[in-house]
């Protein structure tokens, strides 16, 4: 008896038990969608949150000022100290100094007020150069951004993010109108390109602030005319580029042996400020999703499983069913090998079908569901693929012991069954 | 169909004598004992059956509830095995086969014809035909053929399509004897083949087995009837698994029950 022949025989006795075998293949087809659905909702949170806060600028490195420890045991002042100065920010834009460096941009900000008109609005400002563009990896829509003039002249300029133009301007062009920052008033030169698109008010954490809600003016200008402080020179944060992916680690390297030396550090630990990766905020971001997607998958494999013993359970049902024909069988000269391999097809092509149609409907989930719950999914193909191909050995594997029960009845003792 | 046969045996198919016929037994049984064991208790099924049946043989077994016929069948038919003593069927010695090869002699060997008809209520008529032969590992075209020809013979030409349901009692035990003819076997076993039909039904299944036994098949059948046993050539008759008598047909009074 050839593979087609028992095939046929197989999709025979799944016909002749439709309910039956519909129910099987629906506990393995909801594991095998619920598998699909749930690696498909984490892969997306992942990607979302990587996307937020590749979304901040590739390759960047950012420098505080102030360390978390030092060794005398005392915390150093983060953030609050004015350890990273102008002078830093210049030294690392030296291509001997720092090869790897693309793009180097100090950064001051404070939350000021701006009105135009009537309208005022509470925003924050900040103080930089033009690199800011490339770091940030932003462009500008309508006008023009600060440029070295700007910087060296301390013009009274500002570029502003949509949403603030659209808080001042309404829908009026806001390029060339007047601002008035902290009762300085400014110049709009530019408009700053739209980023967060419409997930910026669900999820944006410390690190992914609104970043269409701003107001960029010139790091002299805002040194001069909108913080003060104590020190003119000194700056916030200090956000570099590396010139690709690959060089990030080197440029960190360069960055940190130049400020230890400016700032006449010799033991690294006592190093007063911090240089943080855009890859280590996303790591952290990345593992706590990885672990919730294995705990969801891992939930999913155990619908899945249940689906198994499910295909077992109807196979011995089968089996104890047919005994009759089983004994009929042998009586006609099936041998022991033909009525297992019989039961083994019916029950991979019950965990097969299982596994394709629960794979559809994985698929069809993963389209329709983001719309309903607002969270982001993906479908992976391997997920997928595999999916399938366990469905198809639960359907096997569960299968065996059912088959070998029947391929092992006495003919007779099988036929005199009622 | 071409069952080996010579011409000296078919001089002789209707001759009263033909239990003296032992040239070429086709089965050999010698002191054949069944026992069944549940727990602790044994219940001796067959106790020393010596039985020798010829090629071309019209046999009937006869006996009361409970006196080991079906058992003595069942080991013919190589659905059971012997507990103890010597089963040979065409020559081979059927107790130290293995499983495949039981299944291949119960194929190419023999044909069983049941009481409950035993046919796949999911199919056609012409697919149960088949199916001995699926399992004999004959390609498609070939079977339809054959399983059409055997359905012919017994006069179920135009029922190829009809599933069993859709079949009187008569007509379902014909498709039976047509899957048992199929793979043209040597034997042909009944294992009360009338039992669950009605006279004029019973009569036309009956002329199936003197046809068959005609063209020379070795036909060994169990009855309850006197009227069925009647038609074979030799009767035996069982009692608490022990054959009593062998006699010619002819015999009187059967048991009726």
């Amino acid at each position: 008896m050839n593979l087609g022949e028992t095939l046929r025989t197989g999709l025979e006795a799944i016909r002749s038990h439709r309910m039956r075998s519909g129910l099987t293949v629906l506990g393995i087809l909801i594991g095998i969608a619920a598998v699909i659905m749930t690696v498909g909702l984490g892969e997306g949170a992942q990607s979302k949150v990587s996307s937020e806060i590749s979304s901040l600028g590739t390759n960047l490195l950012t420098v505080s000022p102030g360390s978390s420890t030092s060794s005398s045991g005392i915390r150093g002042g983060f953030g609050s100290s004015n350890t990273l100065t102008l002078q830093d920010a210049e030294a690392l834009t030296s291509k001997e100094v720092a090869p790897d460096v693309a793009a180097v941009a100090p950064t001051t900000s404070d939350s000021e007020v701006l009105t135009a008109g009537n309208n005022n609005w509470t925003t924050t400002v900040v103080g930089s150069k033009p690199d800011w563009l490339s770091v940030r990896d932003r462009t500008v829509t309508d006008g023009r951004f600060i440029d070295n003039e700007d910087v060296t002249d301390h013009t009274d300029v500002v570029v502003l993010a949509p949403d603030t133009a659209e808080e001042l301007f309404g829908f009026e062009d806001p390029v060339g109108q007047s601002v008035d920052i902290a009762g300085v008033p400014m110049t709009v030169i530019g408009e700053l390109n739209s980023v967060s698109g419409s997930s910026s008010s669900s999820s944006s954490s410390s690190t992914t602030e609104d970043q269409d809600d701003e107001a960029i003016v010139p790091i002299s200008t805002a040194a001069d005319q909108l913080f003060g402080g104590t020190s003119r020179d000194s700056v916030q944060d200090i956000l570099i580029e590396a010139t690709s992916g690959s060089t990030l680690s080197a440029a960190y390297q360069e960055v940190d042996d130049e400020l230890l030396m400016l700032h006449h550090i010799t033991t690294p630990a006592d190093a007063d400020f911090t240089i943080a990766t855009q890859q280590q905020l996303l790591s952290t971001a990345t593992s706590v999703d990885k672990t919730l997607t294995v705990l969801l998958a891992g939930i999913a494999a155990i619908s899945l499983l249940v689906g198994g013993i499910g295909v077992m359970n109807i196979m011995l049902v089968s089996v104890t069913e047919r005994v009759r024909e089983i004994g009929l069988r042998k009586a006609l000269g099936a041998t022991p090998k033909l009525i297992r391999r019989q039961f083994l097809v019916e029950s991979s092509v019950l965990g097969l079908s299982g596994g394709i149609l629960g794979a559809g409907l994985g698929i069809v989930g993963t389209q329709v569901l983001p719309g309903l719950v607002n969270q982001p999914m993906s479908l992976s193909p391997a997920a997928t693929v595999g999916a399938i191909v366990i469905a198809m050995a639960i359907g096997l594997g569960f299968g065996v012991y059912p088959a070998t029960r029947a391929a092992r009845l006495a003919p007779i003792d099988a036929l005199r069954t009622e | 169909m071409n069952s080996p046969s010579s011409s000296i045996e078919d001089t002789q198919q209707f001759d009263a004598t033909s239990n003296l016929r032992l040239a070429r037994p086709v089965i050999e049984l010698e002191d054949v004992r069944k026992i069944y064991r549940s727990g602790s208790l044994s219940v001796e099924a067959l106790r020393g059956i010596a039985l020798s049946i010829g090629q071309g043989e019209y046999v009937a077994v006869m006996g009361p509830s409970g006196s080991g016929k079906s058992t003595l069948m069942h080991i013919i038919g190589c659905l059971d095995v012997v507990s103890t003593g010597r089963y040979r069927l065409a020559g081979e010695d059927v107790e130290v086969m293995d499983e495949e090869q039981l299944a291949d002699v119960r194929n190419r060997r023999i044909g069983f014809v049941f009481q409950q008809f035993n046919l796949l209520p999911s199919m056609t008529a012409q697919r149960n035909v088949e199916l001995p032969l699926v399992y004999a590992g004959v390609e498609r075209a070939e079977r339809r053929a054959r399983a059409t020809a055997a359905l012919e013979r017994v006069g179920m030409g135009e029922r190829l399509e009809h599933r069993p349901g859709e079949l009187s009692g008569g007509q379902q035990q014909k498709v039976a004897i047509a899957r048992a003819l199929v793979t043209d076997p040597a034997l042909v076993l009944a294992d009360e083949p009338t039992g669950n039909l009605d006279s004029a039904s019973s009569a036309d299944i009956l002329d199936v087995f003197d046809e068959l036994h005609r063209s020379d098949r070795t036909v060994v059948l169990i009855t309850h009837e006197a009227e069925v046993a009647s038609r074979a050539e030799r009767v035996v008759r069982m009692r608490d698994g022990v054959i009593v008598t062998e006699t010619p047909v002819a015999a009187g009074p059967g048991d009726s029950r």
